[in-house]
């Protein structure tokens, strides 16, 4: 026996918080990952409490979404009985970690959004999303200090890390352009100034990015195809076996309590 | 091949407004910005601190415990230095 | 100050034993005065203290992979988050204590060196295995349980830096146990199936649990010593017997039994437990535990695959330094 997944009715508010409650959890669960594995002690306090960060930014998403959609849904439900094809989030944080350098450019590419994105979004008519965001916008404010402090290390620090610190970026690019994206059902929640239109954050993140990958002496590659698709449920394979694990109690035990 | 020594670092940190920056313990980094977000990291992590302090552990000067006797004991005897040392009448009240 | 090199600078002096200061810094011990790292101190004092002290982060580091096994399998959200704050937890408790152990003049390179080539110890407890979820409950509930006391007396321990970490430890703890426990009470309460997951995890902890608390007083070879220079004020037995009295109420009111079926209240109240397998201890201590080899494993993959990232570190930190003297020189 296992737990059957949820339905959920995705109303465009209601997907609209949970791709951002997915694109938190995912990465915070990949952070939590590297607990105990970390290149040093110090760094493996860091990289936990930005899984910590992300968590709880993620529990918030999901309790608001779960009230918004009013069918008794929470956030266990959310996270632990929906399957691939109804996790939002971002490819980019799907990505296995990779090395060090994998995982600290994936954070670095998507803490300078996220934080370009929280920021506006404290100005949102939603008072719910915009009080999420303000406490977000200054944890993803430290992910960018402390991801950025890093690129600018591996790329300036021996030959081996450079190599590997662009490797990464070459790999993790063409999931960059995904977070930019907009699909219809946004329209609308855009207009009333509930949402914010990620288009317009494209040139300040570019910005961003490139004056640290250039300090860092590495390079952005130029192909500019971005591969999309996780924003509705069209995954990567990785994506399949970090729920099979996450999920595993609740699917194995249907109904108990933990 | 035994692993190459990262520097220490002492942290300092002000918990509230008002008061002075006082030693919570060490930790490892190889330069004074990475240290300082390693202190954050380690040291603020249950809302312990409004300020940070990292001073390299080998740029601090220490006393000599040995030499305590010298540096420290002639200050006992300075009594006078206290305000209990002096009477002032208890109808002038409160000084 | 937690300076290395002020305690490597004082050279030769600090080895010559003379009886009169020995008798000094014994006296100080019995004055209840506390030895800073700089003060002069016995040689054997500071090996002993390097020992236990590197060893207890050791086992706080190491430590943190049994439970570290479930961060990414924990059944809700908040259980998720809790766990990784302890566990992280755990690793900053190593960091502090590597601190402390330094303050003695070795390095924590050096010392996770000697851990990483299996010539240090650590907790034996760390080296069996986490099966269910039941086994981060009774972690947090007995292992947390037995270290807190084993280490509230360790914050009146003779030296201070050790002293003063192990208050920052205790402080930090104070919720581990309560975490653990709460799952345990959550699982008992909870369907059939989750109550046997809880005791058939108090049946495969508790006797290593028991253990932790090292070697019966008939046999621990450092205990007089560190009794003298109150490093450790309370014996093996006495801490190992008080940890069971707390805890068998705590086992009754969760409805789980303990798993020795001898065991009986005494008219003083204590409870008697029966005789402790130390053959298995001096196995799993000799390296034969069930995860022995998988721990050294993941700490040694740890090291070796973060070694290029400290080395860009350093590389880095070099850089900067020489653009900084070239610009001064410009």
């Amino acid at each position: 026996m296992t737990a059957a997944n949820i339905t959920v009715s995705e109303t465009p508010l209601v997907l609209y918080t949970l791709r951002r409650a997915d694109d938190a959890l995912i990465l915070g669960h990949r952070l939590s990952e590297w607990c105990g594995h970390a290149p040093m002690l110090e760094e493996d306090m860091a990289l936990a409490n930005m899984g910590l960060d992300l968590l709880g930014q993620a529990r918030e998403l999901y309790s608001y979404a779960a009230r918004v959609e009013g069918r008794g849904n929470d956030e266990d439900k959310f996270a632990y009985l929906r399957d691939v094809r109804q996790y939002r989030n971002l490819l980019l944080l799907e990505q296995p970690n990779g090395d060090f350098a994998r995982t600290m450019v994936r954070q670095f590419f998507y803490a300078t959004f996220a934080d370009l994105f929280w920021r506006a979004m404290m100005h949102s008519s939603d008072p719910t999303l915009a009080a999420i965001a303000a406490k977000s916008e200054k944890e993803s404010a430290y992910h960018v200090r402390h991801s950025s402090e890093w690129i600018v290390r591996l790329g300036d620090g021996t030959e081996e890390s450079h190599r590997r610190a662009q490797e990464a970026i070459d790999e993790l690019w063409a999931f960059t352009g995904e977070m930019f994206e907009t699909c219809d059902s946004e329209r609308g929640l855009i207009d009333a100034g509930i949402a914010i239109d990620p288009a317009t954050l494209r040139a300040p993140w570019l910005k961003t990015v490139s004056d640290v990958v250039r300090e860092a002496t590495l390079a952005l590659p130029s192909n500019d195809w971005m591969q999309q698709g996780g924003r509705s449920g069209r995954h990567s394979e990785h994506l399949g076996h970090l729920l099979s694990e996450l999920q595993s109690m609740p699917r194995t035990f249907p109904g108990a309590t933990w | 091949m035994a692993t190459p020594n990262i520097p220490l670092w002492e942290v300092f940190i002000r918990s509230r407004n008002g008061l002075a920056h006082k030693h919570v313990g060490s930790l490892h980094a190889t330069d004074a910005t990475l240290a300082l977000q390693a202190a954050r990291d380690i040291y603020t992590r249950r809302g312990e601190g409004i300020s940070i302090w990292v001073v390299p552990s080998n740029a601090i000067t220490a006393s000599d415990p040995s030499e305590k006797g010298m540096m420290f004991e002639p200050a006992e005897s300075k009594i006078y230095r206290h305000p209990t040392f002096y009477d002032v009448p208890d109808e002038v009240g409160h000084m | 100050m937690y300076t290395q090199a002020l305690n490597s600078s004082d050279g030769d002096e600090r080895h010559v034993e003379d009886a009169e200061r020995a008798a000094q810094f014994q006296a100080r011990i019995d004055a209840d005065e506390r030895i800073e790292p700089n003060d002069w101190m016995p040689a054997a004092y500071r090996k002993t203290l390097t020992r236990q002290i590197s060893q207890h982060a050791h086992s706080e580091i190491v430590g943190m992979l049994p439970e570290g096994n479930w961060i990414t399998r924990a059944p809700s959200l908040r259980r998720k988050a809790a766990l990784l704050a302890k566990v992280q937890d755990e690793c900053g408790h190593g960091l502090y204590l590597y601190a402390a152990a330094e303050t003695l003049g070795t390095s924590r390179e050096e010392l996770v060196d000697l851990m990483l080539a299996g010539k240090a110890k650590y907790s034996s407890i760390f080296n069996y295995p986490t099966l269910t979820w039941a086994d981060i409950g009774t972690i947090g509930w007995l292992v947390d349980g037995a270290a807190i006391m084993n280490q509230i007396p360790l914050c009146r321990c003779s030296y201070g830096p050790y002293a003063r970490a192990m208050i920052r430890v205790c402080k930090e703890e104070s919720f581990h146990q309560r975490q653990g426990f709460e799952i345990m009470v959550t699982l008992c309460r909870g369907t059939e199936e989750q109550k046997a997951m809880a005791q058939d995890a108090l049946n495969r902890w508790w006797w290593p649990v028991l253990m932790m608390f090292g070697p019966p007083d008939q046999a621990s070879q450092h205990s007089d010593t560190s009794t003298k220079w109150k490093i450790k004020r309370f014996s093996n037995d006495e801490l190992r017997q008080k940890f069971v009295d707390a805890t068998v109420p705590q086992a009754q009111f969760l409805g789980l039994s303990i798993p020795d079926p001898g065991m009986k209240q005494n008219e003083a109240g204590n409870w008697e437990y029966s005789a402790i397998d130390w053959d298995e201890f001096k196995q799993v201590l000799a390296g034969n535990g069930p995860c022995n080899r998988d721990r050294l494993a993941a700490r040694r993959k740890a090291h070796d695959d973060g070694a290029w990232v400290r080395d860009a570190a350093l590389a880095y930190a070099e850089k900067r330094r020489q653009r900084a003297t070239l610009q001064a020189a410009e």
